[in-house]
């Protein structure tokens, strides 16, 4: 119980990498490897917010006298994960709107007919 | 085939992580510099939101490079999407009653609660990037409701062509006040205040409006254009 007390959030961040990875191999329709990218970024920002995270901790913010500093979750994996989040919404954008340029030229979102590749 | 072998493939990349991850605690601080920005932080920036005073003072130039990605990304959706042919008319059914004044009603709040967001950045867990998401979530309700409503381009255009000129202009400015680029060159004020902590509530602002201009505009581009 131990364990999974303190590694919950590796293992959930790490159960959303593989799902988005094994969906992004696995997966011919583009919509669908593009929601697996989603659910990948959604899994390392996840790992980054919990490898930065302390036990019992507060927010980084002083936002009244007398908070005890040494409580307080790093702050560096969360600035990081706060220009991500945004990064990860454009990204996917630009890979929604080259799918709907594929679809309108192939009439098709299967990837094994745009690309005609077969294995 | 195809799934066996991702499967397998998965199988190796989950052993190196979990052998990984292992190595890593749970739940102590590990780097250094995070316990130097959480003493240090509140002196030296005047920002009482350590994560804030990060990407915005520390990581300027970080968050620099991150507003040019997201830029080269609006820029390349709207090249991928706007092809300039004649689009076909598509018969819209209009919104109900309900979804239609909710949205008129809704609108202004979540603006308000955007810009908010973004001017206490320094201050309240929230800023630029948030703030600006916020108000794009505004501009995606008023798309889905008020279908014949549509945002300005110019304006948008102006809005984020003058967030990414302040932000470089206060940069610029911090090499003729100080020393380097984006150089904190206003005065600290008091800390824990709206007016406090020199550059970092401005470019805070300048972030807003880009983040959000940029988001609503590919939000525009998504629907408008496909």
């Amino acid at each position: 119980m131990s364990f999974l007390n303190s590694y919950i959030y590796y293992i959930g961040a790490f159960g959303l990498i593989l799902i988005g990875l094994y969906i992004m191999l696995v997966k011919h329709n583009l919509i669908k490897v593009i929601v697996g990218l989603g659910i990948l970024d959604t899994g390392v920002n996840l790992f980054l917010i919990s490898v930065g995270y302390i036990t019992k901790g507060t927010a980084p913010i002083f936002s009244k006298p007398g908070i005890d500093s040494q409580q307080m979750v790093d702050p560096v994996p969360q600035a990081l994960v706060l220009t991500a989040i945004v990064i990860g919404v454009a990204v996917l954008a630009l890979a929604l709107s080259l799918a709907i340029r594929l679809y309108q030229h192939y009439r098709t979102l299967d990837l094994r007919e745009i690309k005609e590749q077969r294995w | 085939m195809r799934k066996i072998v991702s499967i397998l493939l998965l199988i190796i990349v989950a052993f190196g992580i979990i052998r990984a991850l292992v190595e890593i605690p749970f739940g102590t601080l590990k780097t250094e510099v995070g316990r130097y920005y959480i003493e240090k932080g509140v002196e030296e920036t005047g920002a009482v939101n350590i994560v804030t005073s990060v990407v915005v003072n520390y990581r300027a130039f970080d968050t620099l490079g991150e507003i040019v990605v997201l830029f080269i990304a609006a820029i390349g959706l709207g090249a991928v999407l706007r092809t300039g042919r004649e689009k076909k008319t598509r018969d819209v059914q209009p919104a109900s009653l309900i979804l239609f004044t909710g949205c008129r009603f809704l609108f202004p709040f979540i603006l308000i609660l955007g810009i908010y967001i973004f001017i206490h950045g320094h201050l309240t867990p929230g800023g630029g990037f948030q703030g600006g998401a916020i108000i794009a979530s505004g501009f995606l309700l008023i798309y889905l409701g008020c279908k014949e409503r549509r945002i300005s381009r110019v304006a948008s255009h102006i809005a984020e062509s003058l967030g990414g000129l302040v932000f470089l202009g206060i940069g610029l400015l911090g090499l003729v006040f100080g020393s380097y680029f984006l150089f904190n060159f206003l005065p600290m004020g008091t800390a824990n205040t709206l007016f406090s902590a020199g550059v970092i509530p401005i470019i805070y602002i300048a972030i807003g409006f880009k983040v959000g201009s940029e988001l609503a505009g590919i939000l525009d581009n998504l629907i408008e254009e496909s």
